[in-house]
């Protein structure tokens, strides 16, 4: 025990002896375990934020298609429908009593790249994402008039618009449309708050105005004459024949299984309901794929820099010669030697961890707020989970492995050195 | 008789016998086995043929973990040069066999550190220096902390392997007068390799090494 205490000490004492060629390389190792590390952080964080981008909400019913495109389209807005659902389908919804309450949302449109989602006062009330988050507004209120319409935050900051501004949306999807709603301009009435989800990407506006701007577009095009004024507009009431999907919440989640089968076998139209959790983990494990490609490459930075580290070492190690002969010749046995490299390779990566720790947790704690501003990504500080700490923990054992290698070296050598370092 | 790896010639070295407390000097030109015979008493190696008694025991006969572990108890060694660990302060150096033998550090017979100290005094380090790094020390003191190390926890036998060649000659009989003085207190036999006769005198014993195989 006591030599375990002798070899720790003298371990140290040589790591701070030779603290300026060592920092550089405990410093690299520093980095790319903070590589590795947050690979692994971000990948549980973004998975998470991912898996969560909706939640709340027990089915998700569009016309019959598969539940990827379904899901796409309807909650992450790429891709088209397939089909509509009528009307009369979503009151018959709206009026089931084993529903809570649904929300009807309509889409096609476009504001410069960015969809329109029509819906109504349900969507705002309703929609949860995160941890059972709601959206709340930065500035105004969720549209109340025929012609306001409330941009998702990243469209707000993307296209620089505040609250009170006129947009005109386009026809149909697309970043550049010929076809634009021109005599029928919105006013922007609420901003929502970023939640890092595609609701940052969407401009919301009611059924009714959805309606309205089409009067006069069902061949496609604006028909002179047939489209509406706003004047003329705002004395009509519009009821939609169609929507594209629908959010539902149950009374009893208990009843999701029943509901979600009855509605693939709706006998009116074909409907196809998904659970939208179990459709976001199939699409997550298609793209999972990559993320383990990115974390197996920065284990790869790891152990090259492990590598440079053993280099560092075995190269030390002939300046240390002397002080082996020193050790040896006061009665220290061959293993303590060679123990003094594997405890400094070992100290060294600990003191490579902890560093990596507080760079990760400082960049994560500088950056998030930006990210989030920037990117809509939302990455919080958090404590580690066990798959983290364990992949923390397995670079002192890499390192304890890697060490073996001078260690082996220096006990042989040491075995057989003579008198004064001669020999051997 | 002891043969380096990878050379012809064996190294053959006479019989030699050295009471308790008494010292020896060993002198002759450089390759006649001066450093190997101290390496051979040290347990560093073994001889091919013949045998090592030292304090009654057969120490060439016992395995390379016992013999590291009784150069540690019972032996003190100085260099010619580089003796200390760098990275390790005076006073650590010096305490450096008291952590790797438990008999050594019953024997100081307080506090190694207080030891240490004492020894260092008597050696004439100046405070200061006790708890810096020993590459800041001037090789004349670099050798007498080494003598300090050798001598702290009184061992029965000290090895010196030309401690004084590269010290000047007021240095070399200072060195000298103090290790041989310390080493009579704690009845420690001093066996001195130097290719200087001049020093001779102040040995019970000297030996010539170098005779033909």
């Amino acid at each position: 025990m006591s030599k375990v205490r002798l070899a720790l000490s003298l371990a140290t004492a040589s790591l701070w002896y030779r603290r300026k060629v060592l920092a550089l390389v405990c410093l690299t190792l520093a980095l790319s375990v903070t590589l590795l590390l947050g690979i692994q952080y971000l990948r549980t964080e973004v998975r998470q934020s991912f898996t969560s981008t909706i939640s709340g909400t027990d089915l998700i019913v569009g016309a019959r298609s598969g539940q990827l495109n379904l899901l796409l389209y309807s909650v992450f807005h790429i891709g088209d429908a397939t089909n509509n659902i009528r009307w009369s389908t979503y009151q018959k919804l709206a009026q089931d009593k084993r529903i809570d309450w649904v929300v009807p949302v309509s889409l096609g449109d476009s504001y410069r790249g960015y969809r329109v989602v029509s819906t109504n006062a349900q969507f705002i009330e309703r929609f949860r994402y995160g941890n059972d988050q709601p959206l709340e507004l930065t500035t105004g209120h969720w549209f109340t008039g025929l012609f306001d319409v409330v941009l998702g935050a990243g469209v707000a900051r993307q296209l620089n618009h505040q609250a009170g501004d006129r947009v005109v949306l386009s026809h149909g999807g697309g970043r550049t449309s010929f076809a634009n709603h021109t005599d029928l301009p919105f006013t922007v009435s609420g901003i929502l708050a970023p939640t890092g989800t595609p609701v940052d990407q969407a401009v919301y506006i009611s059924l009714e105005a959805m309606e309205a701007i089409h009067v006069g577009w069902e061949s496609g095009i604006a028909l002179p004459g047939r489209t509406l004024t706003e004047e003329k507009a705002k004395t009509r009431s519009f009821e939609p024949d169609a929507i594209t999907a629908a959010f539902i919440g149950l009374d009893k989640p208990i009843l999701t299984f029943q509901l979600q089968r009855e509605l693939n076998q709706y006998r009116e139209e074909p409907l196809s309901a998904i659970l939208p959790g179990v459709a976001l983990s199939e699409l997550w494990r298609m793209m999972g794929q990559f993320e383990k490609a990115l974390l197996g490459i920065s284990a790869f930075v790891v152990i090259t820099s492990l590598t440079g580290l053993v280099a560092v070492l075995l190269t030390i190690q002939a300046q240390r010669q002397q002080e082996v002969a020193v050790l040896r010749a006061t009665g220290a046995p061959p293993i303590l030697i060679a123990s003094l490299y594997s405890f400094e390779c070992v100290v060294l990566a600990l003191a490579a961890s902890a560093l990596a720790l507080l760079l990760g947790a400082g960049a994560i704690a500088g950056l998030g707020p930006w990210l989030l501003e920037q990117y809509g990504i939302q990455i919080g500080l958090r404590g580690l989970n066990r798959a983290e700490w364990l992949l923390l923990g397995l670079v002192p054992v890499a390192a304890f492995v890697v060490s073996l290698l001078p260690a082996l070296r220096s006990w042989q050598k040491s075995r057989k050195l003579g008198f004064a370092g001669s020999g051997g | 008789m002891f043969r380096w790896p990878g050379r012809e010639q064996p190294l053959v070295f006479p019989d030699i016998s050295l009471a308790a407390g008494e010292h020896l000097f060993l002198h002759g030109p450089s390759g006649t086995g001066k450093s190997t015979l101290l390496g051979l008493l040290a347990g560093m190696q073994t001889p091919q043929t013949g045998s090592i008694s030292l304090l009654g025991q057969q120490t060439s006969a016992m395995r390379a973990g016992a013999r590291d572990r009784f150069r540690a108890d019972h032996m003190g060694v100085i260099f010619q040069q580089f003796n200390l660990v760098p990275y390790l302060s005076a006073l650590a150096n010096v305490t450096l066999p008291c952590r790797l033998s438990a008999l050594r550090r019953a024997r100081a017979d307080r506090h190694p550190d207080t030891a240490a100290s004492e020894l260092l005094k008597e050696l004439g380090i100046p405070e200061s220096h006790w708890h810096h790094g020993v590459t800041e020390l001037s090789i004349g003191q670099q050798q007498r902390v080494a003598a300090a190390r050798a001598l702290i926890g009184a061992p029965e036998i000290i090895l010196a392997d030309e401690p004084t060649s590269a010290l000047d000659t007021d240095n070399r009989d200072r060195f000298l007068d103090l290790l041989l003085t310390l080493a009579r207190e704690r009845q420690c036999s001093v066996v001195f390799v130097s290719h200087d006769r001049s020093l001779a005198s102040h040995f019970h014993h000297q030996l010539a090494l170098g005779g033909t195989p």
